[in-house]
């Protein structure tokens, strides 16, 4: 990765930036350590929490944003997770949702399977999802950038999608503790 | 044949509210029904379709996803590792193309396949046919809601209208 000005964060912290600004929205995290870390930060009923089915984040989401679209919808996914489903792009693009907000934590590697690099470190992400057709792009990594973005697309009509860069940072987090089928219920019911 | 808006009204009538999927020639008459009632969400791929199917459940929607079995390999590790494990149920409606061998080349694997995969993934099936039609719903209702995995029904060349004649 190129030289940035400013200072990146880790996933962790810009989690913890995110949620402070977040109320009762319902949220879907991807697999891996973005969970781990969101389940460590903030658990609440309405984080639905990815064990499996890597690519599938925003699949989820959209699907509850269609269903629900008087709700603000966010997804916090990773940059192997986009890649893997780059198609969903897409599809989120031509529904425009516009209660849909897409943020990608982008380390540029697998971090849960030993920091293997992704293409997210050539292609970049944001402009595959501007020219898809997500409505508000934005490309953060300093601290301030990514809390006024994140506040901006939380007042504005979508779909957004809100890269922040990240540094490879893991925090000590452990697997989330929660039966599949008890996150299910809890979170349904806190969609209700 | 079954008629495909008689289809469509008969899932809307035990609660299927949310339709999504990936086309197939045989699953065209019930698509383009849906399309006309502006119910169908099209994906992109058969694991995406699974994903979108699943928020709606999570959402309170009771949901169908439409595939060609060729696009079951495509959505079985959503179904493996969010389906089956989180117990999200949704309705598979699953064309059979290649059964009895009867298709060009490239459906004649899966067509045989199929039902052993369903099988090995333990996710109970019917076939349908204008015959058993009243009662296959009345078990899919039944599985869906008792089971809360996905269920599938099997649609095979000339049980539902299609588009073209």
């Amino acid at each position: 990765m190129g030289p940035e000005e400013g200072v990146m964060q880790s996933r962790a912290q810009a989690i913890g930036i995110l949620t402070d600004l977040m109320t009762d929205q319902p949220l879907v995290i991807c697999n891996g350590f973005p969970s781990r870390e969101t389940h460590k930060l903030h658990d609440r009923d309405a984080n639905f929490y990815m064990i499996g089915s890597m690519g599938a984040t925003a699949g989820i989401a959209l699907g509850i944003a269609l269903a629900k679209p008087e709700k603000k919808v966010i997804a916090f996914d990773g940059d192997g997770n986009v890649l893997m489903s780059l198609g969903t792009l897409a599809t989120v693009g031509a529904q425009k949702p516009g209660n849909f907000i897409h943020v990608v934590f982008d380390n540029e590697v697998y971090g849960s399977t030993g920091n293997q690099p992704t293409y997210s470190r050539v292609v970049n992400l944001e402009k595959v999802a501007k020219a898809a057709g997500y409505v508000n792009v934005e490309r953060v990594w300093e601290r301030e950038d990514i809390a006024y973005e994140f506040k901006d697309m939380l007042s504005r009509e979508g779909p957004s999608f809100l890269l922040i860069k990240v540094n490879e940072q893991i925090e000590d987090a452990d697997r989330v503790p929660i039966e599949p089928a008890a996150i299910t219920r809890r979170f349904k019911a806190a969609l209700q | 044949m079954i008629d495909s808006d008689d289809f469509v009204k008969a899932l809307n009538d035990i609660g299927f509210d949310f339709f999504t999927g990936v086309p197939d020639s045989i699953l065209g008459g019930i698509i383009a029904a849906l399309t006309d009632s502006r119910s169908y969400t099209p994906a992109v791929r058969e694991d995406e379709a699974v994903a979108m199917a699943a928020g709606a459940y999570l959402s309170g929607k009771v949901p169908a996803v439409l595939m060609q079995n060729s696009g079951l390999g495509n959505a079985i590790n959503v179904l493996a590792s969010l389906n089956l494990i989180y117990r999200i149920p949704c309705l598979l409606l699953l064309s059979w193309r290649g059964f009895q061998g009867q298709d060009a080349p490239e459906h004649l694997v899966m067509g045989q396949t199929m039902t052993q995969l369903m099988e090995t993934l333990r996710i109970p099936y019917r076939t349908l046919s204008p015959e058993t039609m009243t009662n296959d719903l009345q078990w899919t209702a039944k599985t869906f809601m008792e089971q809360q995995i996905p269920v599938a029904l099997l649609l095979k060349k000339g049980v539902v209208k299609t588009v073209q004649p």
